[in-house]
């Protein structure tokens, strides 16, 4: 069904022949859902699952887009080519949004080895927005080799880069608070790499200390130590190399110990599961406001006759019965 | 693939940038901020831009709308420059809109050129912000 060559829609051959145009105005469809776009990104789907996918997460004001512009610039001194989203918050009161984090990308007017995108997180919750998965895999299904995703500036609870990125860089800085912050759940959770940012500051070397101690206590579930690397972006940078090595080694681990294939497994079986519950709770929300018997139902459940527990099973038991 | 604004209520996307060497960005963030509670998504490039980076970052965004602001007098050389490149990359739809210190003369003779709407000193927030939102809308 998907994969095959020759047999691509106009747009997704544009696409993966490195039109980036029709990406942009594609990766826009997206945001939207736009539904023109479905066969488009259904076709293209089966040509990802190549590129790392770097989550580049923690607190405002850490440095992620400017660590962002680092590896960018470390990753073209390798050679490789590199496709970024940068996520933003949308405003809940107003919808508007300010995506500021263009604006650390160094000059590259001339350089077709990297594409930014700029997102806003339209509502979602958890540091990324509804589309940023199916944008990266159309960046990584456009050839690019590395696809890094910057979250929005994190709380302790906004992990959903976890469901994204095959390795998340949780980055924190100096004097963010004792040991016992690195204890609590969550965003420290989650991290395949630490990176203590501006570690020119005074406190460095205390926070790495910390994280240390932390490690010590146990690494993440696959059985990965994740790493603690200090990092500066301002001139000259420090600990970028070793950064994106880090990265490297985590990568290297997934596909040794066999966790990669796990890991898309529990990540493409939550996508399912969204997707077709989306889908399901559409149909069933539909049908009880138009089907009469179902409108009983919910006329049952209003007038206080029966519960919406109760109502909810049958809802479902009924689709069940009428297949 | 055609864009459905009309049909479906998306957020209008914005670039707003500053292009050559002037560093005085206290306009184009008021801009910003007032475009943003109209409810677009505003990508903020920033200052120094060149008309290169200002067109790519117009283009990989997938803007509907371009602002521009300048405080230095070059824009009679900035300004034709980026719409020719925007022309020549295929971005020609997008409308382009300016503020700053601008002489009517030079105003006119932009507008000619292409420049959509232009501001100066004293431009209501609504004025711009109402521009914007039919600019965005009725592309050329």
């Amino acid at each position: 069904m998907t994969g095959g060559s020759g047999r691509l829609p106009t747009a997704a051959r544009a696409i993966v022949d490195g039109d980036r145009r029709v990406l942009a105005r594609t990766i826009t469809a997206v945001e939207n859902g736009d539904p023109s776009v479905d066969r488009v990104i259904r076709s293209l789907y089966g040509r990802s699952g190549h590129a790392p996918v770097v989550g580049i997460t923690g607190p405002l004001g850490v440095g992620k887009s400017s660590l962002v512009n680092a590896l960018v610039s470390r990753l073209r001194a390798l050679g490789q080519t590199v496709g970024v989203i940068g996520v933003d918050p949308s405003s809940p009161f107003t919808g508007g949004s300010v995506l500021g984090d263009r604006i650390r990308l160094e000059r590259r007017a001339d350089d077709t080895g990297v594409f930014f995108r700029s997102m806003a997180s339209r509502g979602a919750a958890g540091g990324v927005a509804a589309a940023t998965r199916e944008v990266s895999r159309l960046l990584d299904a456009a050839g690019f080799d590395i696809v890094l995703v910057e979250t929005v500036g994190s709380g302790q609870v906004d992990v959903a880069i976890r469901e994204i990125a095959s390795t998340s860089i949780v980055v924190l800085v100096p004097h963010l608070g004792d040991e016992v912050q690195t204890l609590k759940a969550g965003l420290f959770e989650i991290a395949d790499i630490f990176c203590v940012n501006k570690v020119d500051l005074p406190g460095a070397e205390l926070a790495k200390k910390d994280l240390a101690e932390l490690v010590t206590l146990g690494g993440r579930p696959t059985g990965w130590a994740p790493r603690i690397v200090g990092t500066s972006t301002v001139e000259p940078p420090v600990g970028i190399t070793e950064l994106w090595d880090d990265v490297l080694a985590h990568e290297k681990f997934l596909d040794d110990s066999g966790e990669r294939l796990r890991g898309e497994r529990r990540r493409l079986s939550s996508e399912i599961v969204g997707l077709a519950r989306d889908q399901v709770g559409r149909e069933l929300l539909d049908r009880l406001e138009r089907d009469p018997a179902l409108r009983k139902l919910l006329d049952d459940v209003v007038a206080r006759r029966i519960d919406p527990r109760t109502a909810a099973h049958r809802l479902v038991r009924g689709e069940r019965q009428a297949r | 693939m055609p864009k459905a604004r009309a049909a479906k209520k998306t957020p209008i996307r914005v670039l707003i940038a500053k292009p050559g060497l002037d560093g005085h960005d206290r306009g184009a963030k008021v801009v910003a901020r007032a475009l943003r509670d109209a409810g677009m998504e505003v990508i903020y490039a920033g200052l120094r831009q060149t008309p290169e980076e200002i067109v790519r970052a117009a283009l990989e965004e997938d803007v509907d709308l371009i602002g521009l602001s300048i405080l230095s007098g070059a824009h009679m050389a900035l300004f034709p420059r980026i719409l020719t490149l925007l022309k020549e990359q295929g971005g020609q739809s997008i409308p382009v809109f300016a503020g700053g210190i601008i002489p009517d003369e030079d105003a006119r003779r932009l507008k000619k050129a292409g420049i959509r709407a232009i501001f100066g000193p004293g431009t209501s927030l609504e004025e711009i912000v109402t521009t914007a939102q039919s600019l965005a809308r009725r592309p050329a």
